[in-house]
């Protein structure tokens, strides 16, 4: 896991839970596209954090190889439809499997850096503690008393005297966590297919109207 | 692996369109010429793993949108979709 602090030439700014697209070219013209979440606030520079996957051809070298001063080609901002404004009405629900905690993390900074009081929860699943990305900067905003609440759940691994969560993200687990359908929050998940299945189905189930749930989904990483 | 675990979003999908249309998409509504429910573009089914991408209805599995690239030329079947919202 590594965070990358890109310069972009150009770079129109971006919507918290936006991502873009990394391209590489080889020397004998061979290309390879990823995207990538964009972790840091607007307004705060241009950040993404990528996660190394096995036989990843963009990964490797971004997590890797890349080295401050490298130059490589990007596409974005990109996305309309998993983006959250500071001025938005309601609770927020996030919840995030794995890396997928990027673009949210990217929302609750911007919900800190607007001064937001929006309560707000994130449900973080992760297979094991050293597997948080972002878990002291979450523990220090959640201290703030400022209306974020996170909630952790290591599904592989848990360290002793865990207090937390320790299973995969089912229905009970969402209804202890979230706020109920009436309250209206908005509701953003992101992971793999598989978890962001098991928790959109979760909360429908809870009584949310599936159109409230906005949801992103990537290959089959993370928790 | 599964089939399942290779069904991604239209977010995957957005950089993509945004070369091919000039516009972001994900948040435009589509109807699907098939059962003709409107849907985020953000919403439909999408796999990559196929030759070129294929996009199919979160409702009703029929393929909406197809797009081929092979070097510097890109074939676009939209014969699935009834309408796309251009921004």
């Amino acid at each position: 896991m590594r965070t990358l602090h890109l310069d972009a030439d150009g770079w129109p700014g971006h919507r918290a839970g936006q991502h873009l697209d990394v391209r590489l070219t080889a020397e004998d013209g061979y290309q390879a596209e990823r995207s990538y979440s964009i972790a840091s606030a607007p307004d705060d520079g241009l950040a993404i954090t990528v996660e190394r996957l096995e036989d990843g051809e963009v990964s490797s070298y971004l997590v890797d190889e890349a080295q401050e001063g490298d130059r490589f080609e990007i596409r974005g901002p990109i996305g309309g439809y998993f983006v959250w404004d500071a001025t938005d009405p309601g609770p927020l629900l996030l919840v995030a499997g794995g890396s997928g905690v990027v673009p949210l993390m990217a929302m609750i900074r911007h919900r800190a850096a607007a001064g937001s009081t929006t309560p707000t929860r994130l449900l973080y699943s992760s297979r094991s503690l050293d597997d948080v990305i972002y878990r002291e900067e979450l523990d220090e905003l959640a201290g703030r008393g400022d209306g974020l609440e996170v909630f952790h759940t290591l599904t592989r691994e848990q360290p002793e005297g865990w207090t937390g969560y320790s299973r995969r993200i089912d229905r009970e687990l969402l209804e202890e966590v979230a706020w109920t359908a009436s309250e209206g929050p908005k509701v953003f998940v992101c992971g793999s297919t598989r978890f962001v299945d098991a928790a959109a189905d979760g909360l429908v189930e809870l009584g949310y109207e599936p159109r409230s749930i906005r949801t992103e989904r990537f290959g089959a990483t993370g928790s | 692996m599964e089939t399942r675990d290779l069904r991604l979003d239209g977010n995957a999908i957005g950089g993509l369109l945004l070369e091919l249309f000039g516009v972001e998409l994900t948040a435009s509504a589509c109807v699907c010429g098939s059962c003709g429910m409107q849907e985020y573009m953000a919403c439909l089914d999408v796999y990559v793993n196929a030759p070129g991408v294929v996009v199919r209805c979160c409702h009703c599995d029929a393929v909406m949108l197809r797009i081929v690239r092979a070097g510097e030329r890109t074939w676009l079947d939209l014969s699935g979709t009834r309408t796309l919202e251009l921004g």
